[in-house]
């Protein structure tokens, strides 16, 4: 086997692990129905599939933007943990979400994030969400997430 | 009932529990539109499906982003002149606390009211008001028919 091979394999193999933590423990993820579809260096594309669960308007049948942006904030920190030398907590620190058009009843939603900046303490992510290509997006957001967030501190109960 | 209907008929009552349950993804997130201390609040029940980060555990960021955002549009339903469902151009979401397992509230503010476009302030807490979690800022188009 070439090295690009075992390269492609041990990526396949990184999506797939990837997505059990995404997808199956991530009861919100899970809940949404979202998958990881790529990754690559600093880069992820997720899948929020249609469903009527997530619909925001019965009328029309077009998904919430509460579906959309929890798509388009997990890719983006799907994206962050792409860029990092090695995994650490990160919290979301905002997220702006413009809504370019309603999404098509019945289709998918694709998310394809990019971190383009990491320093110390903060990563620079943007994002696009579409049906079928990026030159016609549904949404597009940018963000920060904070890097080497603490675990549980408020379970130790000393606020934040 | 369409969508248009229901608005009308809620803001008649003054009951918004009529709108919210007639869309999926509030029902999906727990949403509802509460009097507390004579003020107008949205909630979001807590439920295990709700959790983002199950280490901790904490909401997903998303789902706070989903109360913020349905809580403009509900407070904007209530004050606006205008019986159109808003339509979100833009929200910005500051992530300030981890939200914990438990039920959340969010507050929308009106801070300016246009003709064509709203722009709503939102601020989500859960036991403690002082200590928010999140806030929101959002632009919402308020045109008859298609924005």
């Amino acid at each position: 086997m070439s090295a690009a091979d075992d390269a492609q394999t041990a990526r396949l193999e990184l999506l797939r692990r990837l997505n059990r933590g995404f997808a199956e423990m991530v009861p919100h993820n899970r809940a949404l129905g979202m998958e990881l579809v790529s990754l690559d260096d600093a880069d992820a594309v997720m899948r929020l599939p249609y469903a009527p669960h997530l619909v925001g308007n019965p009328d029309t049948g077009v998904l919430h933007g509460g579906a959309v942006s929890s798509l388009m904030d997990a890719c983006c920190g799907a994206a962050v943990f792409m860029a990092l030398p090695e995994p650490v907590p990160i919290a979301t620190l905002d997220l702006r979400i413009d809504y370019l058009k309603p999404a098509a009843p019945g289709r998918d939603v694709i998310a394809h994030a990019c971190c383009y900046k990491v320093t110390r303490n903060v990563a620079f992510v943007r994002s696009v969400a579409f049906h079928d290509s990026e030159d016609d997006p549904i949404a597009s957001a940018v963000g920060a997430f904070m890097l080497s967030t603490k675990l549980g501190h408020w379970q130790r109960g000393a606020g934040t | 009932m369409n969508i248009a209907e229901r608005i009308a008929e809620a803001r008649r009552t003054r009951d918004l529990a009529a709108l919210t349950d007639a869309v999926p993804y509030a029902a999906f997130l727990g949403f509802s539109m509460t009097l507390l201390e004579g003020e107008l609040v949205g909630k979001m029940r807590y439920a295990d499906h709700l959790i983002g980060n199950p280490a901790l555990p904490a909401l997903h960021g998303g789902a706070i982003g989903a109360l913020l955002e349905s809580t403009a549009i509900f407070q904007i339903l209530w004050d606006a002149e205008t019986i159109v469902l808003p339509k979100t151009v833009n929200i910005t979401v500051d992530y300030l606390r981890s939200g914990r397992p438990l039920d959340t509230f969010a507050r929308g503010i009106i801070t300016k009211h246009g003709r064509r476009v709203v722009n709503v302030r939102v601020e989500a807490w859960q036991e403690d008001r002082t200590r928010p979690i999140a806030l929101a800022n959002g632009h919402f188009l308020i045109l008859p028919g298609d924005g």
